[in-house]
């Protein structure tokens, strides 16, 4: 399927706190980031919304200025990473995708000893730490041992630690996965908070639900590449119906379609096969309904639903999220 | 002054080594202190009674084996301990508690861990080298008042060897192959054959070429030369010229690779 274009942003706003043109990442002869276009605004919550292996964590190391990058331009706070790396990072906060809080040292002595690393000290220190177990809800577990901790908790202490040196950009990479439901939505609650202060957020993401929460804008990337550019409801409304028709079949029924779905426009504007079920994209998922009742169709369940950012990337790429 | 804010933000990796060392450091005080003050009286004293009888006042250059054997065990113990502290913590640092991830996205720079990291390993050579030499002094096999340039002597020991492991521990891919490896064929065998135990005028001519161009046999001599007072001025400078040269060696290597592994 072909890529569907978009409108780049042409004019990048002065202001940009991040605006990268052509960006590339070359690991030998293997491209993770193929010239991609973006640009992110102060207070914004921008995300990269795409499968493992798009290179969204690639891009994502080239903005903290820990990965040199192989092509194009990219200005982070103004300035340029290969130059001004550490003046860079001294304002930027990072959740890295794997946890890495030191497991050597107590909750509070992590928050203290990154405060030193961005050189707070003292009264200073104390005070920002307090204030940020208090935020994550681990102001009764400060002095614990890391270890100890379950996965939701260690997530909260290293979004604590990221916010020390009070960054003007947050780095969050795939923020919530391997965390159980709730964790995950105490974390969004937490990380909407942020938001709701203004904080400028950058995450990436391969869950739909993690996107349509937290991002007012975001791209979709496949294969090192950026394939959709807008607001989650903007993708949605560019590309793909309001609502999904999600049918099963009987098991015993896994023809081909064979032209029963056929013919179904303006109603149906589109039908996916998907291995376990059929998808149709309507505007009205009752008349779709009955539409193929009147067709003698008797499928096993027949479920109407919001179109998500899920069958945008569907649209998109001819592959889901999360396999 | 310029020197002095370089080196800052390296103190703030010292910093949290000592942190953690504030908690861990009586589980070092058996390897670091007691196990070469064993070795000393074992070997010093109960080995050396029989030692001396068969060699003689003239065996070991006028000194009793204790006397030759303690300034050769402070030089090894030196890189005993900088080897372990360049090895395996290092690598958990780079790959299984990431700590080194988290510091890189902080204002702090690959050179920075390392100004950290040596600092804090040159911690740990001189306090004990410092607990040897005191022990040393009570056992009055300390024979001259240059002895206590012992101490960084035995810290230059341990820096020849820090620095060049450190960079073999950034090429290793987080198993421990490579450090049993290391320690078996490499800091094993100096650690017996560089002169701490004998003088290496008992291996045959090639062996004894070899241990001249290690930096242990190096750091064995310049140190008993002090302890003893039979120190030359010339050979000691050699000695010492050698083991700058392995550290600064170390010091290139070890930017270039953990550089590599850690930002790319």
């Amino acid at each position: 399927m072909a890529a569907v274009p978009f409108a780049p942003v042409s004019h990048p706003s002065a202001a940009s706190l991040i605006s990268a043109r052509g960006l590339t990442k070359r690991f030998g002869d293997f491209t993770a980031v193929d010239a991609i276009d973006f640009d992110v605004a102060p207070g914004e919550s921008f995300g990269f919304l795409g499968p493992n292996g798009a290179g969204k964590t690639s891009t994502m190391r080239m903005i903290g200025c820990v990965s040199p990058i192989s092509g194009g331009t990219l200005r982070v706070l103004g300035l340029d990473p290969a130059a001004d790396g550490r003046r860079i990072r001294a304002q930027l906060g990072v959740v890295p995708q794997q946890d890495n809080l030191d497991t050597e040292l107590t909750v509070r002595e992590n928050l203290l000893i990154y405060a030193r690393y961005f050189e707070i000290g003292g009264p200073d220190a104390r005070r920002r730490a307090d204030e940020l177990l208090e935020f994550v809800q681990l102001a009764d577990r400060a002095e614990s041992e890391v270890e100890p901790l379950s996965g939701g908790l260690k997530r909260r202490l290293t979004i604590a630690r990221a916010l020390i040196n009070e960054p003007t950009l947050i780095l969050l990479d795939e923020p919530t996965t391997g965390l159980d439901p709730q964790a995950r939505h105490l974390l969004w609650e937490r990380l909407y908070q942020l938001k709701r202060r203004g904080a400028t957020l950058v995450l990436t993401t391969h869950y739909m639900d993690e996107a349509e929460q937290l991002c007012d804008r975001l791209v979709v990337m496949d294969q090192a590449k950026i394939v959709a550019e807008g607001s989650p409801r903007e993708l949605i409304e560019r590309h793909v119906t309001r609502e999904v028709l999600e049918l099963r079949l009987p098991a015993d029924d896994q023809a081909p379609l064979d032209g029963r779905f056929d013919g179904l426009e303006p109603l149906v504007e589109r039908v996916e096969q998907r291995p376990d079920r059929v998808l149709l994209y309507t505007s009205d998922g009752e008349a779709a309904v009955e539409r193929i009742h009147e067709r003698g169709v008797r499928p096993e369940s027949a479920l109407i639903r919001r179109a998500s950012l899920e069958d945008v990337f569907l649209r998109l790429t001819g592959r889901t999220l999360v396999d | 002054m310029t020197g002095l804010t370089a080196a800052q933000p390296g103190m703030r990796v010292l910093q949290r080594n000592l942190w953690v060392y504030r908690r861990t450091w009586r589980g070092s005080i058996f390897t670091s202190f007691l196990t070469p003050i064993l070795f000393l009286l074992a070997m010093g004293l109960g080995l050396g009674a029989l030692v001396n009888q068969g060699a003689g006042a003239g065996g070991f250059g006028g000194v009793t084996y204790l006397a030759f054997l303690a300034p050769g065990l402070m030089a090894g113990s030196a890189m005993q301990t900088a080897a372990f502290e360049s090895s395996f913590p290092i690598m958990a640092r780079i790959q299984w508690r990431r700590n080194y991830e988290a510091m890189l996205a902080t204002p702090l720079r690959v050179r920075d861990l390392l100004v950290g990291e040596l600092g804090y390993i040159g911690f740990r050579l001189l306090t004990t080298a410092g607990v040897f030499f005191l022990v040393m002094l009570a056992f009055g096999v300390v024979r001259s008042p240059l002895a206590p340039l012992s101490v960084p002597a035995a810290v230059l020991t341990g820096y020849a060897f820090s620095p060049l492991i450190v960079a073999f521990s950034a090429t290793q891919k987080g198993d421990t192959t490579g450090f049993n490896m290391l320690f078996r064929f490499v800091i094993m065998p100096l650690y017996l054959f560089s002169g701490s135990f004998f003088p290496i005028e008992q291996l045959p001519g090639a062996l004894q070429a070899l241990a001249w161009l290690t930096p242990l046999y190096n750091g064995v001599a310049l140190t008993r030369g002090l302890v003893l007072g039979t120190a030359e001025p010339l050979t000691a400078m050699a000695h010492t010229a050698v083991l700058v040269a392995y550290a600064g060696l170390g010091l290139a290597l070890a930017r270039r690779n953990l550089g590599r592994r850690m930002v790319g």
